[in-house]
């Protein structure tokens, strides 16, 4: 058998050949020539929501040859905020991945700056409202995109035939779809005689004290109405102020009249009051009556989403945005900046409402006024107002304008609604003042 | 036993063949193969419990940014805490009672079963292990449908006596009494298993001795029964005390703390802390807060464990 052997110039000749013949090949786009890109989204409660995420992202993966993973991360049990947490720990991670309210500002030094994406999106789209600055932006840096996805308003959602019958008023011709709303005398005063006059008549009003976000919410929106902050933007003490009394004294009202277990009420509680048949109005954004189009569609057609009663310093909507945040470490951040502008287009932005049934809110404001608000029903136009399409109503979130950090205590262990209650539960002011000072002052820690 | 291998005399070997056999006489040892056996559950440990044990030692002792060490700065920042004592006080109410609640029911069902004949006893033991079996965040939640707020089915039937509606979980009271009889009626079947195995070595003949020496029942269970039982229950009781302290998804899943964090205990208050508030290093703190405590009692009930080990 004869052994051909290699010699040295032999070597070096075709290691030569095959370098060059590599060099000078013409470059073929390989399938995936842009990379990989993997995606964390918030798993959507609504059916075929999640399968329009899914259409979009692979009409861009497509088109920028990027192969792409994605993983719908549900938010029960707090499954997204326990991977954020454990990626920032771990410095690894999806590379696009979906964070709710104060998380872009928890992570802040870890996460990229998109504002290279941001100021486009915004030109196109228009500006974003004051609470996705408050909490996407630090300083001038933007820590992450306003995702559609999951962004809502949890303003009240009301029985016609409910508060016509108690309470006198003919919430349509408050709110009149199709048209500017005509709310000059829905104020605090009354919402609360309404709130009164439903519960004598058997229905009350189902607004959660318990310490789930939908508590937090429509306290935080009433507090901000009677100018009411426990912590003010620079960051100082402002609990003992009139502001935050006169915001106490309306919640024991409007808890005498609430149903007596709200204390330990949670996000689903307010939902199954409504659907149930046994309230005349909830705080929520349209899910309860998505639900109950299914479910209970005699209830779900005296259904109507609207804006909230305005306090002595205004009128605030209870607002949580979502957003799509890339971290520092992420290893295509190129990729998802592009994929981010990608989801962040008008007709995108259309798709994800189209597909939630309007649930979904894009954070821009000429995206208010979309078909899909005007059309859903029955009855029609009941989304119509859920959007905030005439800007008559401040968004904001529970415990701002504190520095977001520790915004995010006050939120997290339910201060507000804590304070309301042991109000409510006959604790003297002064004492509940000293005691939700003294758990600000603990919220300060860095 | 002996364990080692003993050297045969012989002629002086090469270095590198005493070598090789000393690899060999090693190998061949009893406890090199225990080790050996045992070593991928001690890699599974330091991997899922040393580490995560230390890694949480070194959170406790970062800033809330995670970028600066503060030694025990955090805990001098809990120690200042109202709600922190809050939760102190409510875990120990909770751990205690629901551990002495478990045992004496334990203890009294096991009785119970133990006297049942034995050709049925088998189904009966089965039926008890039920709620131990069944994973507690499933089995909490048909709990919690029993004691929803709206639409409690516990309610619902009291009604029909006129009773109620009691306010299961918005009350303090209520919720710390809900919380314990979950807790209970899962860990209770533990208590009865172990105290029905420790019942079934008790020899008859200390029973027959009593009887001929006119114990009645009550003389028979405190001078015989619970003297034979002891470190069985010793052990028990440490390794339910434990657990229970650490207790996590029926307080999330049934009160979730609330109502005014009434029924916090400190798994479910380092969750809102650390996950729910970005504050991993103080949830981490909290967390971390019972294991000098849990050790020393360790350390005294198993010695005397030990000890009655050894009087035996």
């Amino acid at each position: 058998m004869s052994r051909k052997t290699l010699t040295r110039r032999q070597f070096v000749a075709a290691t030569a050949m095959s370098s060059a013949a590599l060099i000078s090949a013409p470059y073929v786009r390989g399938a995936y020539a842009a990379g990989k890109l993997s995606i964390g989204f918030w798993d959507h409660w609504v059916p075929g929501a999640n399968k329009a995420s899914t259409e979009l992202v692979n009409e861009w993966a497509a088109k920028e040859k990027v192969e792409i993973s994605i993983d719908y991360i549900t938010s029960q049990g707090k499954k997204i905020e326990l991977t954020i947490a454990a990626e920032a720990a771990a410095k690894s991670g999806h590379d696009v991945l979906a964070m709710p309210t104060w998380w872009p500002h928890a992570h802040a030094e870890l996460l990229e700056p998109v504002n290279d994406i941001m100021e486009p999106i915004i030109k196109q789209n228009g500006d974003v409202n004051g609470t996705v600055k408050y909490l996407g932006r630090a300083g001038n840096k933007w820590l992450a995109v306003p995702a559609t996805i999951g962004s809502q308003i949890k303003g009240p959602c009301s029985r016609i035939d409910l508060l016509k019958k108690f309470a006198n008023i003919d919430i349509q011709e408050i709110y009149p779809a199709g048209s500017q709303p005509k709310a000059d005398n829905w104020n605090m005063e009354t919402f609360l005689k309404a709130a009164e006059a439903c519960q004598k008549g058997g229905v009350p009003f189902g607004i959660g004290l318990g310490e789930t976000t939908d508590s937090t919410d429509t306290a935080g929106a009433i507090f901000q109405s009677f100018g009411a902050e426990l912590v003010n933007a620079k960051g100082d003490l402002t609990v003992k102020t009139d502001a935050v009394r006169q915001a106490l004294e309306f919640y024991k009202k409007l808890i005498a009249v609430l149903p007596p277990d709200v204390a330990a009420w949670d996000d689903a509680s307010n939902n199954k009051w409504l659907i149930s048949g046994k309230g005349a109005l909830i705080m929520n954004p349209p899910s309860a009556w998505a639900v109950a189009k299914r479910d209970a569609p005699q209830v779900a057609e005296q259904c109507w989403t609207h804006g909230m009663p305005s306090g002595p310093k205004g009128r605030y909507a209870p607002y949580l945005p979502y957003f799509w945040g890339t971290w520092s470490f992420s290893k295509n951040k190129e990729a998802a900046k592009s994929l981010l502008t990608h989801l962040s287009q008008p007709s995108s932005i259309e798709k994800f409402v189209a597909a939630s049934g309007g649930y979904d809110l894009p954070a821009y404001a000429n995206m208010t006024t979309l078909k899909t608000w005007q059309e859903e029903g029955p009855p029609k136009g009941t989304l119509y107002h859920y959007p905030n399409p005439h800007n008559h109503q401040t968004l904001s979130i529970a415990a701002s304008p504190a520095p977001p950090k520790i915004a995010q205590q006050i939120y997290a262990q339910a201060t507000l609604t804590k304070m309301c209650l042991r109000y409510a539960q006959g604790e003297k002011m002064e004492a509940t003042l000293a005691w939700a000072e003294g758990e600000c002052e603990g919220f300060m820690r860095s | 036993m002996a364990d080692a291998v003993v050297r045969q005399p012989g002629v002086a070997r090469p270095a590198s063949a005493r070598k090789r056999a000393s690899l060999h006489n090693a190998l061949r040892r009893k406890s090199t193969v225990a080790f050996l056996m045992t070593l991928p559950l001690i890699l599974l440990i330091t991997l899922l419990v040393v580490y995560p044990a230390f890694y949480s030692l070194h959170l406790a002792t970062l800033n809330k940014s995670m970028q600066k060490f503060v030694g025990f700065g955090n805990f001098e920042f809990l120690f200042r805490r109202d709600t922190f004592w809050l939760v102190v006080k409510q875990s120990c109410i909770f751990a205690i009672t629901a551990v002495v609640f478990k045992a004496l029911i334990g203890f009294v069902v096991a009785h119970f079963v133990h006297n049942i004949p034995a050709k049925g006893q088998r189904k009966w033991r089965g039926m008890l292990l039920v709620p131990w079996v069944i994973p507690p965040a499933m089995s909490t939640l048909a709990w919690l449908w029993l004691f929803d707020p709206s639409y409690s089915a516990f309610n619902y039937t009291l009604a029909f006596f006129g009773i109620g509606p009691i306010p299961w979980t918005g009350d303090a009271a209520w919720a710390r009494f809900a919380v314990i009889l979950v807790n209970v009626w899962y860990g209770a079947p533990f208590f009865m298993i172990m105290y029905l195995a420790a019942l079934k070595s008790v020899p008859d003949q200390l029973y027959e001795a009593a009887a001929i020496d006119g114990a009645n029942w009550w003389q028979r269970i405190w001078y015989v029964t619970l003297p034979m039982m002891r470190n069985i229950i010793a052990i028990t009781t440490l390794f339910s005390l434990i657990v229970t302290f650490a207790n996590f998804d029926i307080v999330r899943i049934l009160t979730a703390g609330g109502p005014l964090d009434h029924t916090h205990i400190f798994a479910t208050w380092a969750f809102r802390v650390g996950i729910e508030g970005s504050d991993i290093p103080l949830g981490a703190s909290v967390s971390l807060f019972m294991v000098p405590i849990l050790a020393v009692a360790a350390i005294f009930i198993l010695r005397d464990v030990n000890k009655r080990g050894n009087e035996a």
